[in-house]
Formats: C-alpha cells, structure tokens, sequence
C-alpha cells in the first residue's frame, strides 16, 4: 500500500480545492497550515485515513504528524507495527 | 397540487440560479430530499422540499437566474387524486392565463417538430425566448435549447458576489445595530482535560471536538437567557426564538463565510452535536451545504482561536441579535486560590444588540457560559 497517496487522497475527499496545491506542498512544513485546515477538516483527514489504513493517530501523537512527511512516517510505522504483531501471533499458533 | 419555489436564503437574497436539477418529472420526493442546486451568493446551495409526492413538471432551466418566490417545480402531493389535480391544474392555468398559450401560439410547426425529436418538455419549451417574428420559437430557438441541455452541469463556480453579501449584511448590522461588547476569560482546563480522557478511551470516529463542547456550553446558558437567541425586526421588535439554533461561523476558503444552523444545539447527545459540526465543516469546506441550514441561525458562534487570535470581537449577522467569539486556547498563567498555575484559559466574548439587552445580562450570560464549562461532565 502506498501510504503517501493514500495520505493524499484523504487530504483531498476532506479539501477538494487544495488538491490543485499539493505539487507545491512541502513535506516538512506544517500540513495544517499550508492547506488551512481547521480542526474539523483535520479531524476529518484523520478519520478518513483511519478508515482507509486502519490506523488512529491519538490526540496525544497529534505534534508527531504536524508535517506531511511525518504524517506519512507515522501511519507508515503503526502499519509496520501492527503487522509485525500480526505476524509474532501466528508464529506463536503454529 | 404544490409548489416548488426559489428559496430565500437570508434578507440579503433576492435571486439565486438554478445550477441543476436533481430529480426529473415521475420521481417521487420525499420531505427533506434534496431535488435541486442553486447558486446564490452564498455559494452552490442544495436546496430540499418540503412536500412529499411526485414531481409532475420542472418549470425552471438549469442556468436560469429567477426571483425568490418563483415556482421552480410542481409536484403531486401525497394522496392526491387525478380529480384534485385536475381542478388544480385548471386553478393555476385560471391565474396565469399568459405563459401557456402564448408559448403554444408562438412556435413554428417545425420547432414544434424538432422539440419533440429532442424531447424537450412542454414547459422547457415555455420558457424559451424566440427569436422569430413577434418572438415566436424557432428551430434554431430549439436546438440551442437542445444543446444547453446536454451540455453537463456546470462545475459549482466560485461565489460571485459573496463578498458584496456579506458587505451589505455587515454594513446593515453596523448601521442599525448599536452593538455593545464584552470579554470574559474562562478557565478552560477542567473541560480540557475531561475532553482528553474521554477521547483517549474512544475511538477516532467518537472524538470530540473542543469547538462541540464550546457550542454546547453557549446553547445551554442561551436557555436561561432567551434575550440573546433571537430576531429583531423593524416593527416587530425582538422574537425570542422556538429553540436554540447556534449558527456557526466557517470560513470557505475561495473566500466568505458561511453561517450554518445547529438545530436545537442545547439538546441531544454531545456525540450527535459533535456529528453534527464535523458534517458541517466537511460540507462547507466541500460546497454542498443545505437551504435549510442557511437562514436558521438564531445566534451566531464564530471562533477564530485556531489561527492564533486572542479574542474576536463579532459583528450580528442581521436579523440576530448576538455573536459569541472563541479566541485560542492558550496555556496561561492562571491564579487559582493562592497559586499561579498553568491553565488552558480562552478569551470567550459576546457583541449583542442593545435594543434587545444590556451588558448586565449579557455578563450574566457569559458568567453562565464559564460556569457550564467547568463541569463537562454535565454537557
């Protein structure tokens, strides 16, 4: 799975306009800021990428994903994480 | 037999046009569905109706720009029988003698011809301009009709004129409004740290939104303090509203803002509110908001915290009567008993119309509001 367009896509159900601006996104600045999202649309963003990835970022992870990249980075890790204890599991049953 | 009509979103609206029809004649409708899109100045609007039954004729065409209060679309109500429609049919063609037989007398054989080769219907083709002799329709008149109607729906522009809507609102509420306004620092850690825990335990799909208890806070005190939630009118006076209906202030990003309604925003479940305001921010940011929603609001909330302001001062959106303003949450030193400790504290203010209260009540207001917010629990 490529998170990074899955990332963007959710960015782009949630603010169909900026999709015209991610070419010009930078992927270590803050997110937020550069597509003016509030907190309803980020929440959005949020809900939508849990949906998709399977992955929730916490209230408490919020300063870890202010960027793109570390957005990106962060479901890219959790995804790595739970697959890993996917796998311990069903070494274990075996 | 009932109508379908333009409707009028707000005091500022005087047209809006007809961007696309989401129904066809036959369809059957139901109460609160939306069946067209309408541009106003307000953006791309889905209008709903509020008369269930079936769509028998769709008088107005799509890039038609007509007043408020102009039939779009007549519809068979539920339990109609053809005898009470046929006596409806003959009452409406009685109190406009003009448009139909005009429109028959005034189209060539061959245009006649033509529309039905292309299927347009009758009151499509009443509503042509002719461009013959004496304005009579002809083929030509047709097949740019024809052409119109095929081309797809056009993509939701840009809201022209949005910026003079809210010029003239705004210009109106500071004319004849004498606003007067206050401030009120509100501790905002307990509702904090109430927020934090109850999302830490839930899922994502579950999370509130600091901006869902503000909302909630300010509906509860508006129901001990009814002065505030409201219409004012020249000649009426103030109206205190049936219920709560908190308006909240979303910023498109083309530019302007909106102002949708949180029905009854004092009851319910939290969630249901929470819900509610995610929904509304994804269709205000999407540009699909609800007729409905546009002129229900009987206060405005507007918070511009996000962004880094301290506090904002509101201007009334007319023809209400007060604006309650959230600044950031910031971390601040706080006195608590003998202490100084960090706290969350926001800057909660009130701009209210004084023809309907005075500062008192509006401190008392805001007083209620602070008071709320500090047992989260309850809300």
């Amino acid at each position: 799975m490529d998170i990074r367009a899955c990332v963007l896509a959710c960015l782009a159900e949630v603010a169909p306009e900026a999709e015209a601006e991610f070419d010009t996104l930078e992927g270590d600045a803050d997110l937020r800021e550069q597509l003016d999202l509030d907190s309803m649309d980020f929440l959005n963003v949020l809900i939508a990428i849990a949906r998709e990835t399977g992955v929730e970022v916490p209230e408490r992870d919020y300063a870890l994903v202010r960027s793109l990249d570390a957005l990106v980075a962060y479901v890219e890790q959790c995804r790595a994480a739970l697959s890993s204890v996917e796998q311990r599991r069903g070494e274990r049953r075996d | 037999m009932a109508e379908f009509t333009m409707p009028s979103l707000g005091a500022d609206m005087d047209a809006g046009t007809l961007v696309e029809w989401l129904v066809a004649p036959g369809d059957t409708v139901e109460r609160g569905q939306i069946v067209a899109v309408v541009e106003t100045q307000k953006g791309a609007i889905d209008v709903e109706i509020f008369e269930a039954g079936v769509i028998l004729e769709l008088l107005t065409q799509v890039g038609e720009r007509v007043p408020v209060g102009t039939t779009l679309a007549l519809v068979r109500g539920v339990g109609e029988t053809d005898d009470m429609l046929r006596e409806a049919w003959a009452e409406r063609r009685s109190a406009a003698p003009k448009r139909e037989p005009r429109a028959r007398a005034n189209i060539s054989p061959r245009a006649r011809k033509l529309a039905a080769e292309f299927g347009l219907d009758p009151a499509a083709i009443a509503q042509l301009r002719g461009s013959g002799a004496d304005g009579a329709i002809t083929g030509e008149d047709i097949h740019a009709a024809a052409l119109r109607r095929a081309q797809p729906a056009p993509p939701k522009p840009a809201p022209a004129g949005m910026r003079e809507a809210i010029g003239a609102a705004m210009a109106r509420s500071k004319r004849e409004i004498p606003h007067y306004y206050l401030a009120h620092a509100v501790d905002l850690e307990p509702a904090m740290t109430w927020l934090e825990a109850r999302n830490a335990e839930r899922s994502i799909t579950e999370r509130l939104l600091p901006i869902t208890l503000l909302i909630r806070a300010v509906a509860r005190a508006l129901v001990d303090h009814p002065e505030f939630s409201g219409t004012w009118r020249e000649g009426d006076g103030f109206v205190p509203s049936d219920g709560v209906h908190v308006g909240l202030a979303v910023a498109l990003r083309g530019g302007g803002l909106v102002n949708p309604a949180i029905r009854d925003a004092d009851r319910g479940p939290l969630d249901a509110l929470n819900q509610t305001v995610l929904e509304l921010g994804r269709r205000a940011r999407t540009g699909s908001l609800r007729a409905s929603e546009l002129d229900a609001a009987t206060i405005t909330v507007t918070s511009l915290g996000e962004l880094g302001v301290d506090a904002v001062f509101g201007v009334i959106v007319p023809p209400q009567v007060a604006i309650v303003g959230f600044g950031a949450i910031r971390r601040r030193a706080w006195v608590v008993g003998e202490t100084v400790l960090p706290r969350r504290v926001i800057e909660l203010t009130l701009s209210a119309d004084h023809r309907v209260s005075d500062g008192h009540a509006g401190a008392r207001l805001l007083a209620r509001v602070d008071a709320l917010l500090q047992t989260p629990g309850s809300l």
